[in-house]
């Protein structure tokens, strides 16, 4: 039985190591960091104790811009992707020829580097000494006026950035539902046909309530998700997202360890702990709301 | 291979911290001859499949000793005892082929053992013949049916030769027909082979169809060995009583006075040598005959034609089983449906067991 | 007969219904397939073709592979290419094992604290790896390993949710298949390659996708860690060619290089379609 004891811990060990290095002890370091008081990374020293850190962050103009531009795409991206993957995979669901392959094709964003792709957005979007691109051709032809979409106002910015990062989340989004969908046992729907309910009433008594435990787990999922954007903001603005004005409170992170100095890692991390806290109080808030609606 | 089960005692630990040790089999003694084949009867939770696992090393007893022939295999792991074990849900690796299936035990065997690969094909070829099953040596377990996954398993069981062959409630899994061809089936098996076989069910019918003896097991004591035969017609206590036989043994509230057997205040029968006092009497089904001047009279619920047999339900006042039932050959059974029918009982088919102990009271059959 | 006008409006409000589904469909179809036609079509134009055209062409007459070959000679693509082949297979790999093992430990193997370590594995599983980048992208700087391939692999070679995705798998094989193996004489690491893994094959595979698309993607830990070109993998090195290109600004050349780096991963989705999207059903998030 020792000797069993024993053999389980060893294989277990890896896994206890990797772990225990690289996400237990951080949970605890990056909690320090943020405590110590103008730590200097290249001296591994600080002056003393405090909150500081997190005062530094929450007036730095950067980071402000940071947060304001991380809630305007939570909040446009996740209610628009999740009603359209609603969409979408409703009018899948309702076709049998040509299912797969659209299937298929819709799944593809899932499978492609996000920075490839955003590359390519950057492309039709960018306005040039060249061309107006592609994008703003087509308003042209509708009788609009060509705009930067890139380098030009902020709201023009913001729509890429919500446009592309919907195109992004849009996979996952379909596949969950589409399954979600397949999965509400047929017979509901005819005993309803049967009683003459009409297609409305169908969708709004019977389909959403089934799958509705999904629909929320994409909220929260898209909820946490979108807090976290960072590297679709750098494929199409380019990686000095500060200087865009783009930046997200993720991006600010890197930022702030990325310097030419070694970084400010006790910036960073109170950077990090501050969204930690954001995300999981509204995951919190989701969590309950998700719970009454269910119950 | 003879098997010899000393004083085996199985405890495992509570689940619960404060509570006592759960006692899975008790104090099991019992020497099963060479070549015969042994059922091992009792309800869920009787002990009965950790008694199998006991004798298979799969668990180590707390107590007692287990012999194969000579050899105290107690200790031994399971591999080097040389078992065979086949399952309820016959437990086939489901991504390898017949072949393979029934391979797999010699690829595990080492050094000088190890047959070579052409004595391992034929070995194998040999046991899949014995089961029948030489036909479908590519097939995957998903693709055949549950009597064919079955015999694959026995196939794999035997193909080691072991010394004694374990079946754990090999036919449950299969519906009504191939159920009785399988049980058949095992049985030609062993008599083939002639290895020790011990045979666990909860089917009292399965395993006195088939075994040469049968252990009757509660709560982890062994309650009642011998031929099947014998213990149905003398079963030493009310629950081996009303354990075997189908339609279940008819229970009553009676009393013995003076040599007599009282059910509901009338005299039915006579038990000489029995002792005064309150008892369960039990009959069989078969007990109760058709008589117009039989003692024992009841209100007739309902006649079920069998064919061959009729089975007449009643009702009576000292009735202690859930239902009350006699069978009858069709021949005899009463024209039209009266209320009342009176029946004359078998004394060789009636037990009497004490209220308290529960155990048999033994009495004078009459000639 | 009123039946037949009821049953022909339903049949023609049916085919509108199926219609208008199908043309949302395939508009929706379009936006996605868009993009990725627009980076073929421009990767073969040439380079002076493409400039010269202030409306951009949907199609083209004089296809051409130049800027295949400029994105591999002018810039290291091949060298990305490489270094995210041996960062992905070594990372895959690795994880494997580490997983494999602790999984079976949990599923098979009994031993004190069993249930209290597994629920610590499944806490971790909520941390978001952006609180524990911090001190990790420190920790690998303190041993030297920026710009090496084990800073790059080291982080992420376990998956407290691939642990558990595998253990959830190992537990559902019937015991009594263990008891078997073990009256047959079967050692338990022959157990777990020879009959648990293989009946485990689709979660594994499942697995081992995921975390090629996974590794093939990644992109914020690499460009912590590496800032010496010669390690970059395909994400960094289509950064590096946005912001700083071929010296000019050369779209075609970009395309292609980006038509290159997209190609595997479609490629495997398309073989391994129904295997990866049950698997992302199962597991996977975006993010």
């Amino acid at each position: 039985m020792e000797n069993r004891n024993n053999r389980a811990w060893l294989y277990l060990l890896p896994a206890i190591a990797f772990l225990g290095v690289f996400m237990v002890y951080p949970l605890f370091d990056v909690l320090i960091y943020s405590v110590e008081e103008k730590f200097n990374f290249a001296s591994q020293t600080f002056t003393g104790y405090g909150l500081y850190n997190y005062r530094y962050v929450l007036r730095d103009p950067y980071f402000l811009q940071a947060v304001k531009n991380t809630f305007i795409l939570v909040i446009i991206t996740v209610p628009l992707s999740t009603g359209l993957a609603l969409l979408i995979s409703l009018g899948l669901n309702s076709i049998k020829p040509l299912r797969k392959l659209y299937q298929t094709v819709f799944f593809l964003p899932y499978v492609t580097n996000t920075l490839a792709v955003g590359l390519v957005f950057m492309i039709l979007f960018k306005k040039t000494a060249y061309s107006d691109g592609l994008i703003n051709l087509l308003i042209n032809a509708f009788g609009g006026q060509s705009v930067d979409f890139i380098d030009g106002p902020y709201w023009a910015k913001m729509l890429v950035m919500c446009l592309y990062t919907v195109w992004v989340v849009m996979p996952f989004k379909i596949l969950i539902l589409t399954s979600a969908l397949a999965s509400v046992n047929q017979d509901y729907y005819n005993a309803a046909r049967v009683d003459g309910t009409s297609r409305w009433r169908i969708f709004t008594r019977i389909t959403l309530p089934m799958i509705s435990p999904m629909i929320f787990y994409l909220v929260i999922t898209g909820f946490i998700g979108a807090f976290k954007a960072y590297s679709d903001e750098v494929a199409i603005f380019g990686t000095d997202l500060n200087v865009a004005g783009m930046n997200t409170i993720v991006g600010y992170v890197y930022d702030m360890l990325y310097g030419n100095s070694g970084g400010y890692p006790s910036y960073a991390s109170a950077a990090a702990l501050i969204l930690f806290v954001i995300v999981f109080t509204i995951t919190v808030i989701n969590l309950m709301i998700s719970r009454k609606n269910t119950l | 291979m003879k098997v010899v089960l000393q004083h085996l005692t199985k405890k495992f630990p509570s689940r619960n911290k404060k509570g006592e040790d759960v006692i899975a089999v008790n104090d099991f003694d019992f020497e099963i001859p060479d070549g015969k084949l042994i059922g091992l009867l009792g309800p869920s939770g009787c002990g009965k499949s950790t008694t199998l696992n006991l004798i298979s090393g799969l668990e180590k007893p707390t107590e007692g000793k287990i012999l194969f022939g000579e050899d105290d295999v107690t200790a031994l792991p399971p591999e080097n005892r040389g078992v065979g074990l086949v399952f309820q849900n016959y437990a086939l690796y489901p991504h390898m082929t017949v072949r393979q299936n029934i391979l797999f035990p010699l690829q595990n065997l080492k050094g000088k053992d190890r047959p070579s690969k052409e004595e391992m094909e034929a070995k194998a070829l040999e046991a899949a013949r014995l089961v029948q099953i030489d036909k479908l040596m590519e097939r995957k377990p998903g693709e055949m049916s549950g009597g064919q996954q079955q015999r694959v398993a026995i196939a794999r069981a035997l193909v080691k030769r072991p010394r004694v062959l374990l079946l754990d409630e090999p036919l449950s899994n299969l519906d009504a027909r191939l159920r009785l061809q399988t049980r058949e089936e095992i049985r030609r098996i062993q008599r083939e082979t002639g290895i020790t076989t011990i045979f666990v069910t909860h089917d009292q019918e399965e395993a006195m169809s088939i075994s040469d003896m049968i252990v009757v097991m509660k709560d982890g004591v062994v309650q009642q060995i011998g031929k099947p035969q014998d213990v149905y017609d003398s079963p030493v206590n009310r629950f081996v009583a009303e354990f075997l036989g189908t339609p279940p043994i008819n229970v009553f509230e009676g009393e013995v006075e003076g040599g007599q057997l009282l059910i509901g205040g009338e005299s039915v029968l006579s038990v000489p040598g029995a002792p005064d006092g309150a008892v369960y009497a039990a009959v069989r089904p078969e007990g109760f005959q058709l008589d117009e001047a039989g003692a024992f009279s009841c209100a007739l619920r309902q006649i079920e034609v069998m064919g061959r047999d009729t089975s007449i339900v009643f009702e009576h006042p000292a009735r202690v089983s859930a239902n009350l039932r006699a069978i009858i050959p069709s021949e005899d059974r009463p024209s039209g449906s009266p209320e009342h029918v009176r029946f004359r009982l078998k004394s060789a088919k009636v037990f009497l067991f004490d209220h308290t102990t529960q155990e048999r009271i033994p009495f004078d059959a009459e000639a | 007969m009123d039946y037949e006008i009821v049953e022909r409006r339903a049949r023609t409000g049916e085919r509108v219904r199926k219609t208008v589904t199908y043309v949302l469909l395939s508009i929706w179809a379009l936006i996605v397939l868009f993009p990725f036609y627009w980076m073929l079509l421009s990767s073969i134009k040439s380079y002076s073709a493409y400039n010269a055209e202030r409306t951009p062409a949907l199609f083209t007459l004089a296809p051409t592979a130049e800027n295949y070959v400029t994105a591999f000679t002018e810039v290291p693509l091949a060298r990305y290419f490489t270094n995210t082949i041996i960062f992905t297979l070594a990372t895959t790999g690795l994880m494997l094992c580490v997983i494999i093992f602790a999984a079976y430990a949990f599923a098979r193997l009994n031993f004190r604290g069993k249930n209290l370590l597994f629920s610590l594995f499944l806490a971790l599983m909520m941390i978001p790896n952006e609180l524990v980048v911090i001190t990790n992208f420190v920790t690998i700087t303190n041993w030297d390993m920026r710009n090496t391939f084990w800073g790059l692999i080291l982080p992420s070679v376990t998956s407290v949710f691939y642990i558990y995705l595998l253990k959830e798998n190992f537990e559902q094989i019937p015991d009594e298949l263990y008891k078997a193996a073990k009256v047959d004489g079967t050692s338990d690491l022959k157990y777990l390659f020879k009959v648990m893994l293989p009946i485990c094959r689709p979660t594994v595979v499942t697995v081992i996708i995921l975390k090629i698309i996974e590794c093939w993607n990644s992109y914020v830990w690499p460009r912590l860690i590496t800032d010496d070109a010669a390690y970059f993998l395909v994400s960094n090195g289509i950064q590096e060619l946005r912001e700083n290109g071929f010296g000019r600004e050369n779209v075609p050349a970009m395309m292609a290089a980006v038509v290159v780096v997209s190609v595997p991963l479609i490629v495997l989705f398309l073989i391994f379609r129904n295997k990866i999207m049950a698997g992302v059903s199962r597991g996977g998030t975006k993010g």
